[in-house]
């Protein structure tokens, strides 16, 4: 590795992708190193079409560490996402990645895995994909404690259409469809997939990239349903209509209003607006999986033949 | 880091260093790997790139430890730091002490 | 014979949707996911006995939308997979299977169609999905679709649905009804090296080099399995060969009327029919599924009346013999179209006939199979 040295700022990394060179500020230097988690990314398509400050990035950033920290074979992944902001996270991770319809990446991950459960497969989707439309194939693949990791990445906003309240908005923020201040209650997402069976349930914050990287490894790495919640900013929609800034000022938010509470009874770890966010690893926990229950029977089936 | 005594076992630790690597253009001067650098290596630049975003640029990049957290948090996969290999001693480890946080 | 094969070859008295089970197993199928839908339950419970059996796998999804989505999974996941359902689940199924269109995921559905619309009748026939078979989800795309009217026909036909689907890659619908659903009657299943089964079609090519949506001369890409280490992206948004998103106008015009063309362009290799009497004849029936049952007694009491009558039996609805019906519209002087519904494939035979023959349009809202007198009237007037 050679030193690059220059006057002021910092080298200039090759751009892994085909995209414009940086601008050259010192004398040539031989290709500079290119970023470490550029392997797992798909080059071609980045920058990405996530706002600046959007803390999803971050979370990728996070996953991506901790496909490589699980010691579990790149290929054996599969990266399943549905329709939204976080939807688009399966296009740019370079693994074997499908981007399905609204709502519906968890039974198609629940196919893919029972087809080959080899396979390593993490949906990675947003809170009104996975828990609006979405949260009757939530439940039950919890429910049937399905071998699969859900990634969930929440911004209390339906972020790719515009802003509108999904059921996670806290009471009383304002979107385009709760102009006036949502009135209704949200859901309490670990509370209800804890109670749906889940083995293993997690929630951190953009801002908490060591431990959201770690529950991520946790999760994979878990027999059974893992959930893992990611409270993320969205700047363009969700924090200015409250006019709480931009998403560096809601990590800053995070930063001063979360606390960690491992083993947290789930039902108090209700999100209002603006207030305290409890973070942490809630849930984790043995417990035979839908394809161990499968096989269980089978083979009784088979020595009673 | 500062001593009232030196440790015995000063010459076994070295505090890591790391060099910052910066792709411009993907830059959307966000703001977190300035906000949450550990040793402040880093502030927003003057100078922006081709979408007019002004990217982060390295104060004093002597203090930094090589940590990653602008690599991790950097939503955009913009940052990285490398570690830097020593070519001198512990010695220079001692002097370096002194300086920085 | 020991149930634990696949293949039960031998001589058998079994219900059609039984028959429609026992053909998916002998094609391979190794997944099905469904949920209980009347006249359709008994695909997914004979499923469910018959997977445990051969090491297969059946899961009963939270509903159809569900069981949709987790075949198109599955698929990729490296099996032949399945799911059947009527009227109402078809109605749900339709986004994912845009999705299964869009991705080109072969894989197979069932409709056991029953009287609608909405719930309507659960327990009776009806033959009213048979436009929404073609057109129901939203956007363009090539649709096959058989029409079984016998429980010998549900297995042979749900094996050809199989082997169409790795053909073309794309989900392939085997549109039964209710009767020829729960009627039992004799199914001959022959052995195993007797079926010809198609494989998918996996690409040749390293990773690196294979693009999932390039197609070879025929229209229709190579397919993989997750897992293989193609690293690859599939995605229900309009994408270019890789499989990135390119939503943009040329890509668009580019890459989905190719989602047709693989059906047009091989439809002389696709469509099948059953015709009996049109050297000479006057009149057709064109008529499938259970009413072709009733036609056929339609029309041979025509014959021991004098008339000129053939039968024209559809057992691909779609895409449908477009030329065959155009050159017999050129020479007959009218079409007779039985069908338990208030018009549906009247309209093709119409839209080919152009105007060169008359179309008699024989409905019938739904619940119970046609009187042959009624067919035979209408027979009987197209002759006039």
């Amino acid at each position: 590795m050679k030193k690059q040295e220059q006057a002021a700022g910092i080298p200039q990394a090759a751009e892994a992708s085909a995209g414009p060179a940086a601008p050259a500020t010192t004398a040539p230097a031989p290709a500079a190193p290119q970023h470490p988690k550029d392997r797992l990314l798909r080059g071609d398509r980045l920058p990405h079409i996530w706002c600046p400050t959007c803390g999803i990035g971050t979370c990728v950033s996070s996953f991506v560490e901790a496909i490589e920290a699980s010691g579990i074979a790149e290929e054996r992944f599969a990266i399943v996402s549905g329709i939204g902001c976080t939807g688009r996270v399966a296009g740019y991770i370079k693994l074997d990645s499908f981007h399905t319809t609204h709502g519906r990446a968890i039974p198609f991950a629940t196919g893919l895995h029972l087809a080959n459960p080899e396979l390593k497969v993490v949906v990675f989707s947003g809170d009104g994909d996975l828990v609006a439309i979405g949260g009757n194939h939530l439940i039950h693949a919890a429910r049937r404690n399905i071998d699969i990791t859900v990634i969930c990445v929440n911004n209390f906003i339906y972020g790719m259409t515009g802003g509108q309240c999904a059921p996670t908005t806290p009471y009383g923020a304002r979107t385009t469809t709760s102009p006036h201040g949502n009135c209704e209650y949200p859901f309490n997402v670990p509370h209800l997939v804890a109670s749906c069976g889940a083995v293993y349930v997690a929630r951190w914050t953009a801002l908490h990239v060591r431990r959201m990287k770690q529950a991520m490894v946790e999760a994979v790495q878990k027999r059974g349903f893992s959930f893992v919640e990611v409270i993320a900013p969205c700047s363009t929609l969700y924090a200015r209509k409250n006019r709480l800034g931009t998403g560096y000022d809601l990590m800053k938010f995070y930063h001063d209003n979360c606390e960690v509470r491992h083993g947290a009874d789930t039902s108090t770890v209700d999100i209002g607006f603006q207030e305290r966010i409890v973070v942490g690893k809630f849930v984790d926990l043995e417990k035979p999986t839908f394809l161990d229950r499968l096989n269980e029977h089978r083979e009784r089936r088979a020595r009673k033949d | 880091m500062r001593f009232w005594r030196t440790p015995l076992d000063q010459d076994r630790f070295h505090t890591p260093r790391g060099r910052i690597h910066l792709i411009v253009e993907r830059c959307k001067g966000c703001g977190f790997c300035v906000e949450y650098c550990p040793r402040d290596v880093l502030r927003l630049s003057e100078r922006f790139n081709k979408k007019g975003y002004h990217y982060p640029e390295a104060v004093c990049e002597d203090a930094c430890v090589d940590c990653n957290l602008c690599e991790v948090i950097c939503p955009e996969f913009a940052i990285f730091s490398e570690a830097v290999t020593e070519e001198s001693g512990p010695a220079s480890d001692a002097t370096r002490q002194g300086g920085g946080r | 014979m020991s149930k634990n094969e696949a293949v039960l070859t031998g001589e058998h008295f079994m219900n059609g949707d039984v028959a429609v089970a026992e053909g998916a197993l002998a094609a391979g199928c190794t997944f099905f996911a469904g949920y209980p839908i009347t006249p359709a339950t008994e695909v997914a419970e004979r499923m469910a006995e018959r997977m445990a059996e051969v090491g297969g796998i059946y899961i009963q999804m939270e509903d159809e939308i569900a069981s949709m989505g987790a075949i198109l999974g599955a698929a990729w996941g490296g099996r032949k997979s399945m799911t059947a359902t009527s009227g109402p689940g078809f109605s749900l199924m339709m986004e994912n299977l845009g999705l299964g269109m869009m991705t080109e995921t072969p894989c197979v559905l069932v409709n056991v169609q029953r009287g609608g619309p909405s719930t309507g009748l659960p327990t009776l026939v009806g033959q009213q999905d048979m436009m929404q078979a073609r057109w129901g989800s939203h956007g363009d795309y090539g649709v096959i679709a058989l029409c079984p009217n016998s429980p010998q026909e549900c297995f042979d036909l749900t094996i050809d649905a199989f082997n169409l689907s790795e053909t073309y890659r794309l989900p392939v619908l085997v549109m039964s009804d209710e009767v020829v659903g729960h009627m039992t009657e004799k199914v001959v299943i022959p052995p195993a090296e007797r079926i010809q089964l198609v494989p998918r079609r996996h690409t040749p090519l390293p990773p690196g080099e294979y693009r999932p949506f390039e197609p070879r001369e025929d229209l229709v890409p190579d397919m993989v399995a997750a897992g293989e280490n193609y690293r690859l992206h599939v995605t229900g948004l309009t994408h270019d060969e890789r499989g990135y998103p390119a939503v943009t106008a040329p890509v668009q015009q580019r890459t989905v009327p190719r989602l047709l063309e693989k059906i047009r362009a091989n439809a002389e290799r696709i469509v099948r029919f059953e015709a009996d009497g049109l050297e000479d004849a006057q009149v057709v029936v064109v008529c499938y599924g259970i009413t072709s049952r009733v036609a056929r007694l339609a029309v041979d009491l025509a014959r021991g009346r004098g008339v000129r009558v053939g039968i024209f039996r559809l057992i691909t609805a779609w895409p449908f013999p477009e030329r065959a019906i155009g050159e017999l519209s050129a020479r007959v002087r009218g079409f007779v179209v039985p069908e338990i519904n208030l018009g549906q494939m009247v309209h093709e035979v119409e839209r080919c006939a152009a105007g060169r023959a008359r179309t008699l349009h024989v409905g019938n809202a739904g619940g119970s199979v046609h009187e042959p007198e009624t067919i035979l009237a209408a027979i009987e007037e197209a002759a006039r």
